[in-house]
């Protein structure tokens, strides 16, 4: 019978606890503590494929998290690590990649939708609602005031260049074409990402 | 890259130059390492620091930041003159045959048709010579002085080993150990290959440092075969597929251009775009540009586009300029030229240069969006947080949007990587609190808009009306869904005109191949065409296995184009097919047609004997030691000083830097000079930190906490400046404090006579996150780009440094 991934590190995992908690000198009823822990925290994690945010290696990344994925389990990511199965890293990582799982959760990551009014302190939550359907005026308001659907010569040229947008190269290529047929059908040509930075 | 990460296992020698691979691409270099200890290769490393990637090579040398092009240009004049190129495939595989026109001539600096008032060329000159049918007159014999490689060696002949020592502080002696190394890879079964990044980029000759080095690895034969290349090391994860799909200024996906005005028909559009062959019976893919453009605008606009209306060209937006990059957008709201900007997952105020201006810029804007999953410097620009960040909120008028955005493990979807694969990857988790993906902001905000434009009208309502959104959930529209778009499909019952099998309208295609202009075919990027097929996700296949572990693995993922994981393979054998490597093929001729452990990049079944060139791109079907009129600053690459430089330009003092780079006055006005910012700086990056993310993860965070600049232990002894001691760094545009690092990794170097010093920038820190609050590199730097691209030049401009009392804290 082939063995799952997840079945292989009960198994090796088991194993490598019992032969090297023996030898540190356990008695016989630690290591069988020890072997029923050991594997206990990956063995019951779900697992999922990825790819390291970071740099255009692209390593293979397993993303470990608690949560079955059943209907109102929340998946919590608890353990991220390189895929032995990527032929270009073969499971390894490198400083940056070994700490991803401290930017999934770093304190700074965003939770909510924040709002700062001209000549404003703070920033204040807001509703999703509110900050896009403001976003959107603002930006109707100045394309409908500063498109050019004719230059000088009296070509049709149909272009925006008093609203600009960079686009991120750490997103999925689907989003950037999503991105890409937004800006476009408005007209922007102010418009870049990360190539050259 | 044109080859894959683990191809650099078949190369005999590996030149690191323009980039630093150990430290910011640390999992891609071990298979340098594995090249050295399985092949035998040898690396050579040419950098300003004796880098990490340094420190395990076979051979270092330094070099002055922004002089490679003298370097390389010293690498081809010695390998032309002692006679060690690949003979056979320079003469049948490259332009050194052809013939260059009368007109075409390089004088004190400048190639001809320069127009001084203009800063631009007239490039009509930069062009071949042609017979009456409209083809390139060659010369095989190499006898006529006006062959692109006679001109080539005259070009280069000024590139003496002494001046490329005068220019690049390289000595002699190691520059010509380098030289040797690398010719011996002329020999036909030895490769090399050329590992670049930003190093190269970042300056404004940028494109030529790539092009010059491209050359190089024309001359010696290594470009499509194994262990070979020009390979680009990509910075962001996805910044290829950026690319590919477009999300530039000027581009379109599957690199079309988008119109200019000039262009004032989608038929005077196709005019610039037809590809005769210039020589005969080549291939000329690009002939079929008008099936991609065709089938990109029926994936936009379905059946609203129409043969009758062009297939909708008004609706795509009229350049004016060649592009509106990122200095020109800083510009132009400095100016007050602009209401609002988008920073999606971008974090211009620590990345864009001349961080002063960059802060100006966005105190100008009515509206500022940041699409982010952390607390970017950006999105606070209009806080104070003190010297690092000063401002006062009152004085800003500008209204900004902070949205959370979910991150990498929290969406599915592919990402292209820098060997072009193409790779899915899965959801993990739900991002945190409210954080929703870029896919349903944009989303929102498009849904938004076109009500608005559908009851109240508007300004040019058309594209936004009839862009075609017909996703099975709109508000959020199925990764796999848009993948499939990009493929493209068939909209009508297509019939193979070889085959004849039939492929049903709404079915997937398989290839570009299958592309039409005529409207029967839908594809949103062609080149990505095969990724997502009637067989399911490609981008998702998990098949490791690599015929004589030779680094291909074609079944992993998908690689555009084609799934091809070696571009220009059929360079990788001889004229008669047989592999110039017999113990590396790529793909050979068996008989019949093309077969290998990679698909061909070129007709599967073209006969050797039929004397098609490899480079099927390109209209002549050759690899481009003359570059015709496709580089700004000439067909040539041509050593220009930085444009703050620490020397003069010996070669042609009264054109010290390139001549059509674009600058604006008050750019220009804050240039230093020699005099008061005598030391050369280059930004670079630490392989802890990630640009200005990993400042938020806290182990990072740990590892390097603080803003430093690095400098030799000569420069530290003549300016008083201890280990970790505090120093204050000033360009004219700006000043950072921080401590020093004072190694043994920069030496000064002999520049034209003169002792010269260079200081080393990391560019990680910022005001939020958890490392301490730093500056930013960016404070520093220039704002001039590449005269191509305008790609800021980062690597080379001048500072000066003192000895400082610690801050108060």
């Amino acid at each position: 019978m082939p063995l799952t991934r997840r079945e292989f590190l009960k198994v090796t995992g088991m194993g490598l606890a019992a032969g090297s908690l023996g030898m540190l000198g356990f008695g016989a009823s630690g290591v069988a503590q020890a072997a029923a822990v050991r594997p206990f925290k990956l063995a019951h994690a779900t697992e999922t494929r990825n790819t390291c945010t970071y740099c255009s290696v692209a390593c293979g990344i397993l993303i470990y998290s608690m949560g079955d994925r059943a209907k109102n389990a929340l998946s919590n990511i608890i353990h991220i690590e390189g895929d032995p199965d990527h032929p270009v890293n073969r499971g390894t990582l490198c400083p940056k990649g070994s700490a991803l799982l401290d930017i999934v959760h770093a304190p700074t990551r965003l939770k909510a939708p924040r709002y700062r009014k001209p000549g404003g302190t703070e920033f204040e939550e807001v509703s999703w609602d509110f900050a896009l359907d403001r976003i959107a005026r603002l930006m109707k308001e100045d394309r409908d005031k500063h498109f050019i659907t004719q230059n000088a010569a009296g070509t049709t040229v149909n272009r925006w260049i008093s609203t600009g947008m960079l686009a991120a190269s750490a997103s999925s290529s689907e989003t950037a074409y999503l991105t890409w047929k937004v800006a476009r059908s408005l007209g922007m040509v102010v418009f870049d990402n990360q190539a050259r930075v | 890259m044109t080859n894959t990460w683990q191809d650099i296992r078949n190369a005999n020698l590996v030149i690191v130059m323009g980039g630093n691979a150990a430290e910011a691409h640390p999992c891609g270099f071990k298979w340098v390492i594995e090249a050295k200890i399985e092949n035998g290769a040898k690396l050579v490393v040419v950098d300003p620091r004796f880098t990490r990637t340094a420190s395990v090579a076979d051979y270092y040398a330094p070099i002055r930041p922004g002089t490679d092009i003298a370097f390389l240009s010293g690498v081809m004049h010695y390998l032309l003159e002692k006679d060690t190129i690949q003979h056979a495939y320079v003469r049948a595989y490259t332009n050194a045959s052809l013939i260059v026109a009368d007109g075409f001539s390089f004088e004190d600096g400048h190639f001809s048709g320069f127009n001084g008032e203009t800063n631009t060329y007239d490039k009509s000159s930069w062009n071949y010579e042609f017979d009456e049918q409209g083809f390139a007159k060659t010369d095989d014999t190499w006898q006529d002085q006006r062959c692109v490689i006679n001109l080539l060696k005259q070009h280069v002949s000024r590139y003496t080993p002494e001046m490329v020592s005068r220019i690049t502080g390289t000595p002699q002696d190691k520059f010509l150990h380098i030289c040797e190394l690398i010719a011996a890879t002329a020999a036909p079964d030895k490769a090399m290959t050329s590992l670049f990044a930003l190093g190269w980029t970042q300056h404004s000759v940028g494109a030529q440092n790539i092009r010059a080095m491209a050359m190089v690895q024309l001359l010696l034969g290594n470009i499509g075969v194994a262990g070979g290349g020009m390979n680009a090391l990509r910075g962001h994860s996805n910044i290829q597929g950026l690319t590919d799909i477009g999300l530039l200024s000027n581009q379109m996906p599957g690199y079309l251009s988008l119109p200019t005005d000039k262009e004032t028909s989608y038929d005077e559009y196709m005019k610039t775009k037809l590809f005769k062959p210039l020589r005969p019976g080549q291939t000329s893919y690009y002939q079929n540009y008008g099936k991609f453009v065709v089938s990109l605008q029926k994936a936009l606009w379905g059946d609203a586009a129409t043969k009758e209306n062009n297939w909708g060209y008004d609706w795509l937006p009229k350049l004016d300029i060649p592009l509106y990059d990122i200095i020109k957008a800083f510009e132009m709201m400095n100016n007050g030229e602009m209401t609002g900007y988008i920073c999606q997952g971008f974090n211009p105020l620590q990345a864009f240069p001349d961080r002063g201006k960059i802060r100006r810029g966005l105190s100008k804007l009515k509206f500022l969006v940041t699409m982010d999953p952390l607390d970017t410097e950006t999105s606070r620009f209009w806080q104070d947080f003190g010297p690092q960040n000063p401002a006062k909120s009152s004085d800003i008028q500008t209204e900004v949007f902070q949205l959370p955005v979910t991150c990498f493990a929290e969406e599915s979807g592919s990402l292209v990587n820098s060997a072009r694969w193409l790779q899915w990857h899965w959801k993990a988790a739900e991002g945190p609190g409210k954080a929703m993906s870029d896919i349903w902001i944009m989303s929102g905000i498009f849904h938004r808009l076109r009500e608005m434009y559908r009851k109240d009208g508007g300004a040019f309502p058309d594209p936004i009306l009839n862009m075609s959104w017909k996703y099975t959930n709109p508000i959020a529209p199925d990764p796999e869904e848009l993948a499939k778009e990009m493929n493209g499909r068939a909209l009508a019952d297509l019939t193979d005109p070889v085959t004849a099998v039939v492929t049903k309208a709404g079915s997937q295609l398989d290839a570009f191949a299958q592309l039409r202009d005529d409207g029967t075919t839908a594809s949103g990027c062609w080149i990505f065409a095969g990724s997502f097929t009637e067989k399911g996700n490609q981008m998702a296949r998990r098949d490791a296995t690599d015929p004589r572990e030779q680094g291909i693995a074609p079944n992993w993922a998908w690689a555009w184009p084609a799934n091809r994981r070696i571009l220009y393979n059929r360079a990788s054998a001889d004229l008669d097919g047989k592999a110039w490597n017999p113990k590396k093929p790529v793909i050979e001729w068996n008989g019949t047609r093309w077969a290998g452990i990679d698909v061909p990049d070129y007709g599967p079944t073209v006969k050797p004997s039929d004397g098609v060139g490899p480079f099927i791109m390109n209209a002549e079907g050759l690899g481009r030691l003359f570059a015709l009129n496709l580089m700004a600053e000439g067909p040539f690459p041509e050593h220009y000083e930085p444009f703050e430089s620490p020397s003069e330009n010996v070669l042609h003092p009264k054109v010290p830097n390139n001549p059509v780079a674009r600058v604006f006055a008050d750019d220009r006005a804050s240039f230093g000079h020699r005099r008061d910012f005598p030391y050369v700086a280059t930004t670079y990056r630490l392989t802890e930190h990630f640009h200005f993310w990993t400042k938020h993860a806290l182990i990072n965070a740990i590892l390097q906490p603080e803003e430093f600049i690095e400098i030799g232990e000569v420069l530290a002894k003549e300016k008083g400046i201890a280990q970790g001691g505090w120093v204050k760094v000033s360009s004219k545009r700006g000043e950072v404090i921080c401590k020093a690092y004072v190694t043994k990794r920069i030496k000064p170097m002999t520049v034209d006579g003169k002792s010269t010093h260079v200081i080393g920038v990391p560019l990680h820190w910022g005001f939020t996150g958890q490392a301490r609050k730093g500056y930013g590199a960016n404070t520093l730097t220039p704002s001039v780009g590449d005269a191509n691209t305008q790609t800021p030049e980062f690597k080379a401009f001048l500072v000066n440094i003192e000895r400082t009392a610690a801050p108060a804290t």
